[in-house]
């Protein structure tokens, strides 16, 4: 199985229990870089996917939570670098497939030649590039193809349907519906069209479709689960380490019991 | 004298090379390195008016690297420039508030004195004598009548010197628009007199504490307020920065300070000067400024960036002689960034030039070798805006005296020369600034 297909198929499992699949997101080397692997273990014990931010200066379609772990684990010293070595170094790998989530920038620096092959040798399985609209991803997806790492395209509320098919056709992995016109982190109430907005996304996607933004509790997910395969969760879960209360509890409480 | 219409006209087989290049032209790759371009064919393409291309570049800088949930917002903005911004119906408008409610076409000044002390022929192009004191106007009024036009309901601006907060507070107030305003904590304090004066224009400033407190982390915060209504926002972005189409139409309505320059230099002294000089921060008063002047290549170009304390990493706001390619905020140009692609605070006494990138055009003119860019200190800068006051009369802004201050040096240099230098601004709402430095303990 190539790296980006374990993706859909961690999602497609979680689906046929039943339950939503709980996409992950956790900051790298956040709340520190001690305890961040310890973290990732059991966020990906709970989890079916887990998403690991590289912090960067300038999170344009981050809200407050996102851009205060950022700015912390850049203060620590995290790097690009330092993440992939410390998920290349766990023993034995965490239990749910791993994806980047990263701004452009950081991923320019490292170099788009050496990128791939340093990913999947860490065991990351695709990427999230919430600034890389798909217009400007030739390069990107012509460099992560040769080692079979997903490139994850997002949609929104206000993406036209043709463009809406376009991107679902395109990506990978799955398809991230962005809940909301927005930065991450917000509490949304989640209205009808948003459900229908998600069923849209349903109709056209040949890939498992996961909404993201504003996700913090049960009841949003007990509400959003009929209409997608999975639901990502960000914010609320960094406010959880951020007081240093158990990840793992957190996440299996948005599960329905 | 060289004739203006003779200059810009295109032949037909220009316009047939145009066509055959631009649609072989391969989309630039995007590398963290600039190896292996053809500075030649760049310059041909930058001569032929081919700039930016299809795909929003000017040759490997720009494009639009922005969240999903604007992509529909700048299609929408695009097409919209498209149609309105060659419009004769849009154009009318704009032309008649320029005339009458900017009062354009701004003077040029022959400055007598810096002329005797430099042993050159100095010549200003007064953008500070533009209604609300610089040439952000040019672009705010341009740019909320297109929102007008689009259907907005709302316009956001974000603001470093808060000359374009000012400027877009008052053209929302002229056209008829609400208007939010993002600045940094830090500009607030250093820009004291210009929060107060986008508030009496009816602007809501909302201070920005987040990233650096200047204008980047402003423009972040103006970024994540469009993401959130990106139907009912216009984002009116002040500088030739920013995703595609942003640095076209910053070019486009800033244009007019060089072509009114140009005409006007040709009128007093029967010829072009031999170099226009313009400080760059983002670049819309240089782009401007440049822009008309790029394909006369007896002219020479000289754009001037903060050097701010020194040459270190932080201690400047040098995008183009110190920065490397990456993206921000939406394009891919020169940046001061650190190894792993994090961007530096930026350091310079004048809040406008404090960025640490720079407009794509201005990277590929400084690639291709047709602008020369250099750094002028924070107090080269101060220096020059003290000898501007007592030689001319004139209290330029500190971004501008950047300019000043390349102009002296270069005068230096090569006595006898025509020198024209875009005055952006005027240095009123710099004094909180000069009452620390220049005047301290004085008044």
């Amino acid at each position: 199985m190539l790296p980006r297909d374990t993706i859909s198929a961690a999602i497609n499992a979680a689906r046929a229990k039943g339950q939503p699949a709980i996409v992950a997101f956790m900051t790298g080397g956040f709340p520190d870089r001690i305890s961040f692997a310890k973290h990732l273990h059991a966020v990906a014990d709970a989890a079916d996917v887990v998403e690991i931010g590289v912090p960067f200066t300038d999170p344009m379609a981050d809200g407050t939570t996102i851009q205060r772990s950022s700015r912390a684990a850049l203060a620590a010293g995290t790097t690009l670098k330092w993440i992939l070595a410390e998920l290349g170094a766990q023993t034995p790998k965490p239990k749910a497939p791993i994806l980047l989530m990263s701004y452009l920038n950081p991923l320019l620096a490292f170099g788009l030649d050496e990128l791939p092959q340093a990913a999947a040798k860490a065991g990351v399985s695709g990427f999230i590039i919430p600034d890389l609209p798909f217009e400007e991803s030739a390069d990107m997806r012509a460099a992560l193809e040769p080692v079979g790492l997903a490139l994850v395209q997002l949609v929104t509320p206000v993406t036209p349907p043709e463009r809406l098919a376009m991107l679902c056709k395109a990506s990978q992995g799955f398809v991230y519906a962005v809940t909301m016109t927005g930065t991450t982190g917000k509490n949304v109430d989640l209205p009808e069209e948003v459900v229908e907005y998600m069923q849209r996304v349903k109709a056209v996607s040949p890939l498992p479709v996961c909404a993201g933004f504003g996700i913090r509790s049960r009841k949003q997910v007990e509400r959003m689960g009929p209409a997608v395969d999975g639901v990502v969760v960000g914010s609320a879960l960094v406010e959880v380490l951020e007081r240093g209360e158990d990840p793992a509890a957190f996440l299996r409480g948005l599960k329905a019991s | 004298m060289q004739s203006l219409s003779g200059q810009r006209g295109s032949s037909a087989a220009g316009l047939a090379l145009n066509n055959e290049q631009s649609t072989t032209s391969e989309r630039a790759e995007m590398r963290a390195d600039l190896k292996g371009l053809d500075t030649a064919a760049l310059m041909a393409n930058v001569m032929n008016d081919m700039y930016p291309d299809e795909h929003g570049r000017f040759g490997p800088f720009g494009g639009r690297y922005v969240p999903e949930t604007l992509v529909p917002a700048l299609d929408r903005l695009e097409a919209g420039v498209k149609r309105y911004l060659r419009d004769p119906d849009f154009l009318k408008e704009f032309h008649a508030e320029l005339s009458s409610w900017v009062g354009r076409p701004t003077a040029l000044t022959h400055a007598r004195e810096l002329s005797r002390r430099w042993g050159a022929d100095i010549w200003l192009k007064r953008e500070d004598l533009a209604h609300t004191g610089a040439h952000k106007i040019n672009n705010s009024i341009g740019q909320v009548l297109l929102a007008k036009r689009l259907g907005a309901k709302r316009v956001i601006a974000e603001t470093g010197a808060g000359q374009h907060g000012v400027a877009s507070a008052a053209a929302c107030a002229r056209v008829g628009l609400p208007c939010v305003v993002y600045m940094g904590a830090v500009d607030m304090e250093r820009q004291a007199p210009n929060v107060g004066r986008m508030k009496l224009l009816g602007a809501t400033v909302m201070p920005v504490t987040s990233g650096d407190k200047t204008l980047r982390a402003a423009v972040d915060e103006a970024l994540r307020d469009w993401v959130s209504d990106p139907n009912g926002t216009y984002y009116c972005l002040g500088s030739a920065i920013g995703p595609h189409p942003y640095p076209y139409i910053v070019r486009e309505l800033q244009s007019v300070i060089g072509r009114e320059a140009r005409e006007q230099m040709l009128k007093a002294t029967g010829v072009l000067p031999d170099i226009a000089i313009a400080c760059v921060g983002g670049g819309s008063n240089a782009i401007g400024l440049f822009h008309p002047f790029v394909k006369d290549r007896s002219v020479q170009l000289l754009g001037l960036e903060a050097g701010g304390l020194g040459t270190g990493l932080g201690q400047n706001a040098a995008s183009l002689a110190y920065g490397k390619p990456g993206v921000l905020q939406g394009c891919y140009s020169l940046l001061l960034q650190d190894d792993d692609g994090q961007i530096q605070e930026t350091h310079s006494v004048s809040a406008g030039l404090d960025y640490p990138g720079v407009g794509p055009e201005h990277a590929l003119l400084q690639t291709i070798g047709r602008v020369r860019y250099e750094a002028a200190t924070d107090a080269e800068a101060l220096d020059a805006l003290a000898e501007v006051c007592a030689a001319e009369g004139i209290l330029p802004a500190i971004e501008s005296s950047h300019a000043f201050a390349g102009a002296k040096r270069w005068a230096k240099q090569n006595p006898g020369k025509r020198v024209l230098i875009g005055l952006s601004g005027r240095g009123d709402k710099d004094m909180p600034t000069l009452q620390r430095t220049l005047l301290k303990g004085v008044l």
